[in-house]
């Protein structure tokens, strides 16, 4: 078939460019994985700590992270991996088969590189089935890895269960892949392209969620319904794979009708017409950092209220679970004693206050991203000062950071408001939230020194905040001395609201902020612009 | 106010162990359109970043419309506009946004000048930046400039993106410009593009300036390289003032002419029945090593590999 001529030179060439990209999806997921059920054994010792955490998967909040809940009667540790780590790696899975297929199908020909590999001896499908191959490989590759990797990782974890699981997983990795290559023909552009896959992700996955906790049958019309519906471990079904296997090759064979018909480099959906002229708003570098930002801004500020959200309204039933798991005692003895549910929402107010870090590193590190660009040039050379410039996008980062754990005190205190049937619960915790902010500015602040000290190495702002989420994760099981602790900004923060209040550590935060932010910009303005 | 926009002396800026402009001395006369000619690499855009306020210089003097570029980078940008050789948008704004965005944080701009300006350049402004060509992200530069009130526009290689019919629409413009007395720094590699613009040029090679003077005084610089063949064997070319490396072999002929002798020359290549003939002018680069080539040398400047040599000064 000469439409498919140097196929499997492009499934080289892919195999090539993505020597690391790949193993490190592949690797990373499987390694989580089998680190997660590993840590199960530590954490739910007896079947007893296994029953109780059932039991909170009865709330219907719960299952918009856990499938239906199969097995709860007798919560084996298989029933706990099907049930609690099926539905999020499914997410991490569909991300996985999206970013690479768009990656070598859209953003290929957005740039141009496909035109000069079309022009060689290479059929017009060559590239959407080599493609398709690399990814379905990879995701066949960790669906073995999985198969023979969870056993040895948990024993109680048959290999004929963890082959379900792997199973079950591929199959959604499979009908992603689908989707990104249908939609990867219909606009021309790769982050389009890019969205609107990772937007089918989400209804598909709400539509799940909805299912289960409605306990109706829409689950049945999602790709991750399908694969909870498996029932890995427990009561294992093979034919909801079919569904999945079904759609995939709707999906491509879709794709493959319109690539046959359509210009290389053209979409189906036209990029829309957007305004001749800038908004009253769009003057100052200030409405420029904001026009840049604001999506992601709103993004992180849903995503942080509907965490809250979540949390909130999760938490007497956690809080109960909390305090029978033998393996917490200690994290819980370092936050001191107090109401369990008050506990609870300590520490996962730490937990989304580490989340939200990455909001200010990014966003400060915004500045760089369009200095790297060359798209701070013409702004610097209008008339702008240095100040001015990296301000604005410092405004977007240190008022971002408030807006972020305001977001969230929200998100909790609504719904603690709403299950405690007490009002005063919302200032209480949106207080708790905000008090989090320092260190949040500690962070952007470590970036803003970077990027006007050392710019090419403003990495290292991310590299602070890994060591300071494993500090916080896997401190209290790896038993780390208390200096370590004490490096972390958001360690300083008071455990609240389980703690009192103090204004101290805050007021030192700030000023720590506040000197970093002072000797980043110093050095922005003294030094030369640096482009690459 | 001088009558000098542009002031520079013995501009050093080094990059590591680079030296990216060694000495580099240039003045632009207010109401001048001056052209900056050099090859790629010599400095140009270095020059023009340090105007800017972009880089710091390391040693020299610098004044840029009587202020410091550096100090007073933002009162003296208010009274210019820059386009860059490489025009990097925001991928989610229109042309048409960014061009206003620009524009406004210069000062504002002639809405009447800018919907003019869209119309001859040709450019659709509801466009998304990321779907522009070179070109048309070039188109949106120039446009925000050229329809800015300002006193100075520095260009660095503005064309070079675009297609000849838009090169000659910006020449108009530029020439515009001009007439209302306003004053142009154009970097350019393309002699042509500088002939027909500019009053004076500068040409610069290697971080140093090596020429000066209005394009009059630099006319020896153009010599035009010959390709003929003839129906009879050629001779005697070599008496001829102005022929340089010349290569015959029968009827045919190869050679370098000093422009103002070309008339001469043709004249006896004619005697010996001419049946075909290129004519080409020589490159830039060509030119610099062979007017510059000794020179520099002399000044501790390796020609063949391009570097300074050493620490020789």
């Amino acid at each position: 078939m000469s439409s498919l001529a140097g196929t499997g030179t492009l499934i080289r060439f892919i195999l090539r460019r993505d020597r690391v990209r790949l193993p490190i999806w592949v690797l990373g997921i499987a390694l989580s994985m089998m680190g997660s059920v590993a840590s199960f054994a530590d954490t739910y010792p007896t079947a007893a700590d296994r029953q109780k955490r059932a039991e909170v998967l009865d709330s219907a909040m719960a299952q918009l992270f856990v499938g239906p809940g199969y097995g709860t009667d007798h919560y084996t540790f298989g029933a706990m991996t099907a049930n609690e780590l099926l539905p999020f790696t499914a997410i991490v899975v569909a991300l996985m088969s999206i970013f690479l297929v768009v990656r070598h199908t859209r953003a290929e020909e957005e740039d141009g590189r496909a035109e000069l590999v079309r022009a060689g001896v290479v059929g017009r499908h060559a590239s959407t089935v080599a493609t398709l191959t690399v990814v379905c490989g990879a995701q066949l590759l960790l669906a073995l890895l999985l198969t023979f990797g969870l056993p040895a990782s948990l024993s109680e974890l048959s290999t004929s269960g963890s082959f379900a699981f792997a199973a079950a997983l591929a199959g959604v990795g499979l009908v992603f892949a689908g989707v990104a290559v249908a939609v990867a023909q219909l606009t021309a552009n790769a982050r389009t392209a890019l969205g609107i896959s990772s937007m089918v992700l989400g209804a598909t996955y709400l539509i799940r969620a909805i299912g289960d906790m409605t306990g109706t049958n829409l689950a049945w019309l999602s790709p991750f319904g399908w694969a909870t519906e498996m029932r890995a471990y427990v009561d294992v079904r093979w034919w909801p794979l079919l569904l999945s296997a079904g759609l995939t090759i709707g999906l491509v064979a879709a794709a493959v009708r319109i690539n046959a018909r359509r210009d290389v480099g053209s979409g189906i959906i036209a990029d829309r017409p957007g305004r001749p002229t800038a908004s009253p708003l769009l003057g100052s570098p200030l409405g420029l950092a904001f026009r840049l930002q604001r999506v992601s801004l709103l993004a992180w500020s849903l995503s942080l209220f509907l965490l809250g959200l979540v949390y909130g309204s999760i938490a007497d039933e956690a809080a109960s679970l909390y305090e029978d798991i033998s393996a917490l005692d200690d994290y819980l003895a370092r936050i001191g004693a107090a109401d369990p549910a008050d506990q609870y929402l300590a520490i996962t107010l730490s937990i989304s206050a580490l989340i939200a870090v990455g909001y200010a590193v990014q966003s400060t590190l915004r500045a760089r991203g369009e200095e790297a660009g060359k798209r701070a040039e013409p702004v610097l050379a209008a008339s702008v000062s240095r100040w001015r410039w990296a301000g604005s996008h410092l405004v977007m980062a240190l008022g971002g950071s408030v807006v972020l754990m305001f977001a969230y005190g929200l998100g909790v205190g609504v719904s603690r408001a709403i299950s405690a049937e007490d009002l005063g619960e919302l200032p209480r915790l949106i207080g708790a939230a905000l008090a989090y902010t320092p260190a949040l500015w500690v962070f952007a602040g470590f970036a803003v020194a970077l990027f006007g000290l050392l710019p090419r190495a403003v990495g290292a702002a991310w590299a602070l905040l890994g060591f300071v989420a494993f500090v916080g994760f896997l401190g209290p099981l790896l038993q780390l001395p208390e200096w370590v602790y004490d490096i972390s900004p958001v360690e300083r923060v008071p455990d609240l609201p389980v703690a009192e209040f103090a204004a101290g550590p805050l007021l030192a935060l700030t000023l720590i902020a506040a000197a970093l932010v002072g000797v980043g910009l110093l050095g922005f303005w003294r030094r030369d612009l640096a482009e690459a | 106010m001088t009558s000098l926009a542009i002031s520079v002396s013995g501009l050093v800026k080094t990059f590591g162990s680079t030296r990216a402009l060694d000495g580099l001395d240039l003045s632009v006369a207010t109401g001048e359109v001056h052209g900056f000619l050099g090859p790629n690499g010599s400095g140009k855009t270095t020059t023009i970043r340090v105007l800017l306020g972009l880089l710091r210089a390391d040693s020299g003097a610098v004044r840029l419309l009587d202020g410091d570029p550096w100090r007073d980078a933002v009162a003296l940008h208010r009274r210019l506009a820059y386009v860059p050789g490489d025009v990097n948008l925001w991928p989610n704004l229109t042309g048409g946004e960014a061009i206003d965005l620009l524009g406004r944080l210069r000062g504002g701009l002639d809405p009447k000048r800018r919907a003019d300006l869209l119309d001859r350049f040709d450019l659709d402004p509801t466009k998304k930046a990321r779907s522009y060509s070179k070109g048309n992200r070039q188109k949106v530069a120039l446009v925000s400039a050229l329809a800015s009130d300002v006193d100075l526009l520095i260009l660095d290689e503005p064309t070079s993106g675009l297609d000849p019919l838009m090169e000659a629409l910006f020449q108009d413009c530029i020439d515009e410009w001009k007439d209302e007395g306003r004053t142009v720094l154009l970097s350019s590699h393309i002699l042509a593009e500088i002939e027909a613009l500019c009053d004076r040029v500068s040409i610069i090679r290697l971080g140093k300036t090596v020429e000066t003077g209005t394009l009059a005084d630099l006319r020896h610089l153009t010599r035009t390289s010959i390709a003929a063949e003839t129906e009879r064997p050629i001779s005697g070319l070599d008496e001829l003032p102005g022929v340089h490396d010349l290569h015959v072999e029968g009827e045919r002929a190869r050679f370098d002419v000093d422009t103002p002798q070309l008339d001469g020359v043709l004249r006896r290549l004619t005697e010996f029945g001419v049946r075909s003939l290129t004519s080409q002018p020589p490159t830039l680069e060509e030119l610099f090593l062979r007017h510059y080539g000794d020179e520099l040398a002399a000044n501790g400047v390796d020609v063949a590999a391009g570097e300074p040599a050493g620490e020789r000064s």
